[in-house]
């Protein structure tokens, strides 16, 4: 298994889904830091460098997700980022990751909705961790 | 600049060659529209040409003789409203058959020009179906905004509605698949953490109802002389267990009686608002004062709390559909998000206006002005 625990920063202002994807992402042998907004995120980052980020889209602001995601990349530029959220299937919105148009302004690694199954979203955290470390 | 369609169907060359060359070259152009309009003449010797015309072509004024040699001009009326097509039509008619035009007035045409016509009569008649078209057009662009402003509405309490089903969801399956372990007391706290959610959904639900029936009922309103102050004590004890759970004393200041024309259900949602929220926003022991008051011709509510106060930014959204300002002092906080907006538009109903103030850490005063028209209608 992993010599040294893997650490996942994981954002969000929904306090249930943090206890959730905390409790499955540790269940997987992971190391699991949380932060409930955007600004004490920020603030944790300053201190911490997490191997990878999961990040709420609307948190105290609407787009906090894509704030926080400019400024992990602008601060950490390998480390991954994952944006979850609920909004896009409702909203009709869908951004594409990998349009090279999105991807100038939209500095995420994956976007995923929200309510995706456990295994699946390991395997996309595993996904971007290996391709990090080639 | 945009061109409307006008049809000529008259049996008279003289008539269809004139309305060609009156409106030629003219154009009607008012400061506030966004274009000017100008004119395209169509014509028709038959109704039955008439009716191919507007079919093929969709004019958006029919310029209609009655007395026609094959079907008559209202049948051709008949046809263009049977059909819902949207154009105005206007019957060209003699002095001599008023009762007719009046008929068809009230048969769907919109206006009548008596024969025979001056040119200015005609154009200004022609001016005043543009400005017409110009606000019908207008009117449909503001439905589609309505609409969109709608599909806005339900993405977002989709979004609300499941995000507790997600946690509850998430909980059910912690549970199922005993992840926590075998002891049934590790449970309790997403069990607490569930119930909290269907709790606020429940609400959620409640307030979309008040504002369902805000939006749409106005038809079930029971509009009577009401003793406010009645209405506020009611509201006052209705959320008695909750100021006493959170240990903040509600004073009610109100002159005995005060009548007003209102209907009770309406007001009783706009207190419960306003003095939860002072309540939920309030600090351990803090205060909340109500005062209600007669001001010349209008009832002043005021609900004033010693609570956790906003910033401008924030009161500047606190009157929006699922607006929660979320900060470090809030986020324990539940509510839908829902409850000032009902707030607002309720007060509205009543030709009202709602007011905030409010000192970050010291407190938020709202002031509800409702006109008091007496006596009830």
């Amino acid at each position: 298994m992993r010599t040294t625990k893997t650490t996942i920063l994981v954002v969000d202002d929904d306090m249930d889904y943090l206890f959730q994807v905390k409790l499955k992402l540790e269940q997987s042998g992971y190391r699991v830091v949380t932060a409930d907004s955007q600004k004490e995120a920020e603030t944790l980052l300053e201190k911490t460098k997490p191997d990878l980020a999961i990040l709420d889209l609307m948190m105290e602001n609407e787009d906090s997700g894509f704030i926080l995601s400019y400024k992990i990349k602008k601060r950490y530029p390998d480390v991954p980022v994952i944006i979850a959220t609920a909004v896009a299937a409702e909203t009709g919105i869908t951004f594409d990751i990998n349009d090279e148009n999105n991807r100038k302004w939209i500095k995420a690694d994956q976007f995923l909705e929200k309510g995706i199954r456990s295994d699946l979203l390991i395997s996309e955290i595993e996904r971007l961790l290996s391709e990090k470390n080639v | 600049m945009s061109t409307l369609k006008i049809l000529v169907v008259d049996d008279e060359p003289g008539i269809r060659s004139g309305v060609g060359r009156i409106l030629r070259g003219f154009r009607v152009d008012y400061p506030f529209m966004e274009e000017a309009y100008d004119f395209e003449v169509f014509e028709a010797s038959t109704g039955e040409a008439g009716i191919e015309i507007i079919d093929n072509n969709r004019p958006d004024i029919v310029l209609l003789d009655n007395k026609l040699p094959g079907i008559q001009g209202v049948e051709v009326l008949e046809y263009v409203r049977k059909k819902n097509y949207n154009i105005i039509v206007v019957m060209i008619t003699s002095y001599a058959s008023l009762e007719l035009a009046v008929k068809a007035t009230s048969d769907g045409a919109y206006d009548f020009i008596p024969k025979p016509f001056t040119p200015q009569e005609l154009r200004s008649s022609i001016e005043n179906i543009t400005k017409k078209v110009f606000l019908r057009t207008m009117a449909n662009k503001l439905q589609v905004t309505g609409k969109q402003i709608r599909f806005q509405f339900l993405s977002v309490l989709s979004h609300e509605l499941k995000a507790p089903l997600n946690a509850i969801d998430g909980y059910l399956k912690i549970a199922r698949e005993h992840q926590l372990g075998d002891k049934i007391e590790e449970y309790d706290a997403i069990l607490d953490r569930s119930l909290e959610r269907i709790k606020g959904m429940r609400t959620l639900i409640l307030d979309l109802l008040d504002l369902t029936k805000v939006e749409s009922g106005k038809a079930k309103r029971d509009i009577t002389q009401v003793d406010i102050c009645q209405v506020v004590k009611t509201a006052i004890d209705t959320m008695q267990p909750y100021s006493i759970q959170r240990d903040v004393k509600v004073n009610l200041h109100c002159p005995g009686s005060l009548i007003m024309c209102a209907d009770a259900d309406e007001l009783e949602i706009i207190f419960n608002n306003l003095i939860s929220n002072a309540i939920k926003y309030n600090k351990d022991s803090g205060v909340v004062d109500c005062y209600i008051a007669e001001e010349e011709k209008n009832i002043l509510i005021t609900v004033q709390d010693t609570g956790i106060g906003m910033t401008e930014p924030e009161m500047g959204k606190l009157f929006q559909d699922f607006v929660r300002i979320k900060n470090e002092k809030t986020k324990n906080i539940a509510g839908s998000g829902l409850g000032l907006s009902i707030v607002k538009k309720l007060t509205e109903n009543y030709g009202g206006v709602i007011k905030v103030s409010s000192v970050p850490d010291q407190g938020s005063t709202f002031v509800v002005t409702l006109p008091n028209a007496k006596p009830c209608t």
